[in-house]
């Protein structure tokens, strides 16, 4: 049976083991001191870009607020038109993805190859998955009815005054957290394409990994708000 | 042989020349510059840049202060026809098709939007702050390279996005870009769209900016560099970068959903359609307030190090100035609200006049300590000195005028008049703009390796500090009188006050072009600059002049502080001529 140890050390395969990219030949930038220093600075720029990330949604959800004080019917009637189901099932979709990065990491950590392909092939097909119900079962439908931000908004059953604010800012909101899926969905992609060509990512070498799967993590966090905020409440 | 080996080969041929040695042939060190990841580069191409704009932000002050020269009056002839003076920009564009009016509402524009976002915010940080403050800590570079040279080509590629507005035809909407007037002028127009677009990207430079600066004052120190063993400079970028990086992405999103509302009319700012105007304002003054100290920290941080060395003592009250600078930062995210102090309730105005004034708190601090570094200093009367000077009188002026503004009665006699315009330029400008400019003299021999002539920089120093003062004290009187900001024409009352600010405004270019000049016969014929020209004490004047490419022969030890100057012999500097003070007989 092999242990994580043994995966530890397990060596490159031959094509790789002299190939600079493989992640037992990595060396830290010339200005740093070794490679631990290297990681724990991209580790903290990370968190530092994820702050500003937050404070972009903030703007979002401090929006929300203020309507839902100024319009509560129209954001009653708003709400009432989404359907929790598939926010649930693209909540749950969100919540494996995150487990399935995070194991991503730990593999990378233990130089388990061919389960970090695996978690991220997951994390990848549950991006898919979420943008696919996005789109197919709520946007695209809803837009065939009218209910379009802004001057594409041409629904006639709306009940209350507002409703095109609601609209605006579900889609916004929406609308910028799936560009967050589609940027995360990429820097994973880039991940993946690197561990499959080079085994670019090991127990020494894995800050790529780790701070996409952080930006994966914000990810899912701003979907956790958005969820129940949208759908929930009424 | 391919461009990737070449570079590599020079990187080690010139592992101990100057950082500007390059390959020979143009069109290599065009190439060089433009793939650079050294810090040092990257701030001399941002210094080049921000200057650019500064130029061009000028060139549309002059034009605004041209049109005040006189007021827009129409007259009737004798034979009954009406003819209309006073119409100087139009005269002078021969444009028909737009008023004087018009042009003047474009010119005042686009000076505030190339000077705040194109050139103030990212000016002292993104030059001075990139070159020095990874040598100032005594690191090679800052902790991402690659991302400091994408924030320049950002800039660059946001600033391309501004011009293209103008040269489009301008925007008018002043720039706040406050809505709904923003969502409604030009409306069959995209320069207005371009012109958010540009403040957009803009921001992500900023932020990334902020971010390299925050890591790398963290994890990049050299051994030995306590955070109290810091220059103050590095305190001031630090609490500025955390103000870039807390504060931008609020703007991101409020100039975002701005875009849309012009594009698609989602309606949140706009009162048409049941949004809230008030929102957009609160939004944008969230990161704008803040970021009046994105600009001003870094210049204080320059006049500390420049006020200590020029004077040969250590500075006054370390910790107070380090600790006021993340003070300011702290309390800059309090305030925004006295920018809608007729927008809101009593209580919430109530509350952020007081916030405002615990703004004066932590500025006075750093003043009072200036002042008493200067007490018994060996004050050396040279460009960066005079500079330093000019600060603290503009500077002081400039923060007092605030407070009648953050006061609610006077600011209801004061708000959107002439004395908001003057107040907000002695700080900015007396502030910001002159520190920088005196930072520039003081790190030019570093910098470039060439020592810049003194009796010109003095001069023009003296030039700029005039014309400053007359074209902008004019202003406050103005504002007392009732001189309405943003109108390109007035009642004769106000004409002599006009033409005096406007004289002014002639006296500062001359300033300007004065230290250009300077500058340009330094590079071309300026004597060699020594490593240590004044006698400094911080890491970066232990390089050479100017640094090498990797900044340090061998990773420093710091072993004193960064203004001991009563203890330590500076670095390449000749005892006898820096002798230390005799100590006193202890007392019997």
């Amino acid at each position: 049976m092999q242990t994580t140890l043994d995966a530890y050390d397990t060596p490159a395969p031959p094509h790789l083991r002299d190939h600079p990219k493989h992640w037992r030949n990595r060396r830290a930038g010339h200005h740093w001191r070794n490679h631990d220093e290297e990681f724990d600075a991209a580790k903290f720029g990370m968190w530092l870009f994820l702050t500003t990330e937050v404070l972009l949604f903030a703007g979002i959800f401090c929006g929300y607020a203020v309507f839902r004080f100024l319009y509560p019917e129209s954001w009653t009637a708003g709400s009432q038109h989404l359907d929790w189901w598939f926010g649930g099932a693209n909540t749950i979709i969100l919540l494996i993805s995150s487990w399935t990065v995070a194991n991503a990491v730990r593999c990378a950590q233990l130089n388990n190859q061919k389960w970090l392909k695996i978690n991220l092939i997951v994390t990848l097909l549950c991006a898919a998955a979420f943008v696919i119900i996005k789109l197919q079962w709520e946007y695209i439908p809803k837009i065939n009815e009218g209910k379009a931000p802004g001057t594409f908004f041409s629904y006639e059953f709306a009940q209350t005054t507002h409703e095109q604010l609601w609209w605006s800012l579900y889609y916004m909101g929406t609308g910028i957290h799936a560009l967050h899926v589609l940027i995360g969905g990429s820097l994973l992609g880039w991940v993946l394409y690197r561990s499959w060509k080079y085994e670019a990512y090991g127990p020494t070498e894995y800050t790529m990994v780790e701070n996409s799967a952080l930006y994966w993590h914000l990810v899912d966090l701003v979907w956790i708000f958005l969820f129940p905020l949208l759908y929930l409440i009424h | 042989m391919s461009t990737a080996e070449l570079s590599g080969s020079t990187h080690h041929d010139h592992h101990e020349g100057s950082y500007l040695d390059g390959p020979p042939g143009f069109w290599s060190r065009i190439w060089q510059w433009a793939t650079t990841v050294d810090h040092k580069k990257i701030g001399v191409m941002y210094l080049f840049a921000v200057m650019f704009m500064f130029f061009l932000g000028g060139v549309a002050a002059l034009a605004v202060r041209l049109e005040l020269l006189m007021p827009i009056r129409t007259e009737t002839l004798a034979d009954g026809s009406t003819v209309v003076t006073g119409q100087i920009l139009s005269s002078i564009l021969g444009a028909t098709e737009m008023s004087s009016n018009e042009i003047y509402n474009r010119a005042f524009t686009l000076h505030g939007a190339i000077m705040v976002f194109m050139f103030i915010v990212p000016s002292i940080p993104a030059s001075l702050g990139n070159f020095f403050l990874p040598i100032m800590i005594g690191a090679k570079d800052v902790a991402f390279p690659r991302l400091n040279l994408l924030s320049w080509y950002i800039y660059v590629f946001g600033s391309i996005f501004g011009v293209a507005s103008i040269l489009m035809g301008g925007v008018d909407t002043g720039w706040t870009f406050y809505t709904p007037y923003s969502l409604t002028t030009d409306a069959d127009h995209w320069r207005v769209v371009l012109m958010v677009l540009a403040a957009f990207i803009l921001g992500f430079s900023s932020i990334l900016t902020g971010m390299n600066f925050i890591v790398t004052v963290h994890k990049l120190r050299a051994p030995g560099m306590g955070w109290f063993d810091m220059p103050l400079f590095i305190w001031a970028l630090y609490a500025t970068s955390i103000i870039q990086v807390l504060a931008t992405p609020v703007i991101g999103i409020t100039l975002l959903l701005l875009i849309f509302e012009r594009v698609m009319k989602i309606g949140i700012f706009d009162p048409a359609m049941g949004g809230d105007p008030v929102l957009y304002q609160h939004f944008f003054w969230f990161y704008s307030h803040p970021v009046v100290y994105v600009m001003i920290l870094p210049a204080m941080g320059i006049i500390s190090e420049m006020l200590s060395i020029h004077c040969r003592k250590h500075i006054f009250g370390y910790r107070a100035i380090a600790f006021s600078s993340l003070g300011i930062a702290a309390v800059s995210f309090l305030v925004w609200g006295h920018h809608m102090f007729t927008a809101m309730g009593e209580l919430a105005a109530m509350l952020f006049s007081a916030l405002t004034f615990l703004v004066a708190i932590p500025t006075a601090i750093k003043v009072f300590n200036w002042i008493a570094t200067l007490y018994k200093g060996s004050i050396a009367i040279n460009t960066p000195m005079c500079y330093t000077l000019s600060f603290l009188f503009l500077f002081s002026i400039g923060g007092l005028t605030g407070l009648p503004l953050g006061a609610l009665a006077t600011d209801l006699h004061l708000h959107d008049s002439y004395f908001v315009v003057a107040h907000f330029h002695y700080v900015m400008m007396g502030g910001t703009v002159i520190a920088f400019i005196g930072g520039i003299h003081h790190w030019w021999p570093k910098m470039f390796g060439r020592m810049y002539n003194e009796k010109v920089g003095i001069l023009g120093c003296a030039v700029v500090f005039v014309g400053f003062n007359v074209t902008f004290f004019t202003q406050f009187i103005m504002g007392t009188q009732g001189m309405p900001r943003r109108y390109a024409t007035y009642v004769d009352e106000f004409h002599v006050w006009h033409v005096v600010s406007t004289i002014g405004s002639w006296l500062l270019f001359i300033g300007f072009v004065i230290h250009f000049l300077n500058f340009v016969h330094s590079l071309i014929a300026g004597p060699k600059a020594p490593p240590n020209p004044w006698g400094g004490l911080t890491l970066e004047w232990e390089c050479e002049s100017p640094p090498i490419e990797h900044n340090f022969h061998h990773e420093p030890i710091v072993k004193h502080g960064p203004y001991d100057f009563d203890t330590v012999v500076p670095p390449h500097c000749d005892p006898a001529e820096y002798p230390l003070p005799e100590r006193p007989e202890p007392r019997a």
